[in-house]
Parts: C-alpha cells; sequence; structure tokens
C-alpha cells in the first residue's frame, strides 16, 4: 500500500543510511555518543535540559521555545509518535533530532525491545505512507564539530529501519550552512513557494528483515 | 485607526477574527473585514462571510464585509490601497507538526507590499 503526498520528493532514493547506536570523535576530539532512545520518556529530562541551555539567538521558526516549562510541553506534545536519535558527550545531551508524523493518526513502529506504548492505535497507515517532518538541533558549542552530520545520518538510518521513506523540513532560506548539510546527506530544495526554504528526501524502503514483522497488513 | 483584515478559509483566519474583534472593540478601531478567494481553503469565501457577518453582530461591531476576488494577497493590497487604511492585518502563519511557525506566500506578498503596517496574529 502506498500513501499519497503533500509534497514533492526527489525521484531517487537516498541511503541507506547507518543505524545508532554509534561513538565517535568529533571535530574538537570529544567523544560523541549517539543512540536512538527505546522511549523518549527515558531521556526527556536531558533533552529538555538540552534545550534549556540552547542560545535562543538560534531558534528557528518559533522552536526550540524557552524556559523549561514550555520546552517541556513542547517536547511532550510531538514526541508522543516521534521518533529520536540523541548525542551525549560526558553523559550530558549535546545534539537532538527528530521526526515528527505527519499525519492525524500516525501508524505504529516497531521500535525494537519496548514497545512504544503511546502507538498502540490501530492505524491503516505504514510509516512509509506518511510523511516525516525532521528538526535537528546541536547545542552552540558543539557546533561545527560534525556533529550534526553524523546526527542526521544516524537519525536516517533509524528512519530507514522502521520503515520511513518520506521526510521533509523547512530552513531559513539564508541559513545556507543548514541547507548545504541537508544537501550533502540527500535533501532537495522543493517547495520554492514558501518563506522558508522546504526540502525532502526519499529513503530506500529497508525490509529489515531482524524484526519479526509483525506489522498488520 | 483605520484596519483591513484579511481573512482566508482556515481554522487560523478564525481565530485571527475573533482576536481582530476583541482588539477592534478594546480601542474603538474601525474595521473592514475582506473575505479573500482561496478555493483550497476549507471554508467557501461565502461560508466565511457569513461566519463573519455573524461573529461582529455577536460582537456588537458595525463593520463592513466585502469580499474580494482573484490573487488573495494581490486583491488585498489592491484594496487596502484604495481605501484609507492605517493598518493590515492577517494571519501570523500554520503551525508544522513540529510546531515550527510557517508562513506562505500570501503572508510574504502581503508583508513586501502592503502600504501600510502589517499585524500578524499569533
Amino acid at each position: 500500500m502506498s500513501g499519497t503526498y503533500e509534497r514533492d520528493y526527489p525521484d531517487d532514493s537516498s541511503g541507506p543510511f547507518p543505524a545508532p547506536p554509534t561513538t565517535f570523535e568529533d571535530g574538537d576530539g570529544r567523544p560523541i555518543d549517539v543512540r536512538a532512545p527505546d522511549s523518549f520518556d527515558a531521556v526527556i529530562d536531558d533533552v529538555v535540559g538540552m534545550y534549556d541551555a540552547f542560545d535562543p539567538t538560534d531558534r528557528a521558526q518559533g522552536i526550540p521555545p524557552t524556559g523549561e516549562d514550555r520546552i517541556r510541553n513542547w517536547l511532550e506534545t510531538i514526541s508522543g509518535e516521534s521518533i529520536n536519535v540523541v548525542a551525549r558527550h560526558d553523559g550530558d545531551v549535546v545534539a537532538h533530532a527528530m521526526l515528527v508524523p505527519d499525519a492525524d493518526e500516525p501508524p505504529a513502529l516497531d521500535l525494537g525491545e519496548n514497545e512504544n506504548e503511546n502507538a498502540g492505535e490501530e492505524s491503516p497507515l505504514g510509516p512509509g505512507d506518511i510523511e516525516w517532518e525532521l528538526a535537528i538541533f546541536v547545542l552552540q558549542e558543539y557546533q561545527r564539530a560534525g556533529i550534526g552530520t553524523v546526527l542526521l545520518k544516524q537519525l536516517l538510518g533509524h528512519a530507514g529501519s522502521v520503515g520511513i521513506t518520506h521526510v521533509w523540513l523547512t530552513v531559513e532560506r539564508w541559513n545556507n550552512p543548514a541547507i548545504a548539510l541537508y544537501e550533502r546527506v540527500g535533501f532537495e530544495r522543493t517547495g520554492g513557494e514558501s518563506f522558508e526554504q522546504e526540502m525532502a528526501i526519499r529513503l530506500e524502503p529497508t525490509d529489515g528483515g531482524e524484526s519479526d514483522s509483525s506489522q498488520t497488513e | 485607526m483605520d484596519v483591513l483584515m484579511g481573512l482566508g478559509g482556515s481554522d487560523e483566519s478564525i481565530k485571527t477574527l475573533r482576536r481582530t474583534i476583541e482588539r477592534t472593540k478594546e480601542v474603538d478601531d474601525e474595521l473592514t473585514v475582506a473575505i479573500l478567494e482561496k478555493p483550497e481553503s476549507k471554508r467557501s469565501q461565502e461560508e466565511m462571510r457569513e461566519r463573519a457577518e455573524t461573529l461582529l453582530e455577536d460582537a456588537d461591531i458595525d463593520a463592513e464585509v466585502v469580499v474580494l476576488e482573484g490573487d488573495p494577497g494581490s486583491a488585498l493590497v489592491d484594496y487596502a490601497e484604495q481605501g484609507e487604511f492605517d493598518q493590515l492585518v492577517i494571519g501570523g502563519g500554520t503551525l508544522s507538526p513540529m510546531g515550527k511557525i510557517q508562513l506562505g506566500p500570501i503572508t510574504e506578498f502581503v508583508l513586501l507590499n502592503a502600504p501600510t503596517t502589517v499585524k500578524l496574529v499569533r
């Protein structure tokens, strides 16, 4: 079953990308650990802490909000069905990337050992049938060290392993470093009409045969 | 102050109208509501005209309601240029699933081309 997509996507697929976990040394020699948490609840406090430390001058299109309560509220609102990867240095979260489904009834995802308890509702759509919005934030003192590129690829690798195929984002048109980063991993510029630059990527469907494919047909 | 508000057919448009009505009452502005032609939106121009007139009546505001044909941004700016308005009011964007504020092409056109101050309502 294939969905209908609201946005335009590149004809060619990108990837496959490496999936978490991984550990690497960033451009400043710091060991960075990247993981996809089984449950966002388990890491939300640490992620809230990262956004609370985030310099508000680097906000984009209203996110992240400022103040711990508003940050937590924002993350709780969007995290129910989202896909997350978190980068840590010395235990502290230094970068976070996520995919949020653009659908009223997002599909349940098989995230491995722990079932995503929020995603138990029956949905007629699979993860490849809907579009996922991407956002990534790197704490200021960890920018320009290659963390964003690794985290972005890890997020897309994780997305591919759960069956996600259509990912989009918007970025401010003047933000050339970000646009260049997205283009390097395979995003293309789409939808030229809006204030912000829309970009999209098509992921190779990976029938990750390792998980028991208990998805309903 | 003479205020011209541009109204599409979305839920955000209704919210913008409610906020504008509140403000109009508070400061005793003169309000004109322009119903824009947006064939892709969920409510027709006729539905929006009726909705606006009902909300204005309920609030006891004597505002003019006009229906503008053609490209919404251009029609609104044209209308603003022909009248004596101090301020143009439009919706301040929609939220993406992520919570990002997104401004569409109509907003951009109005911001860049309006002869008056433009207010975006959140």
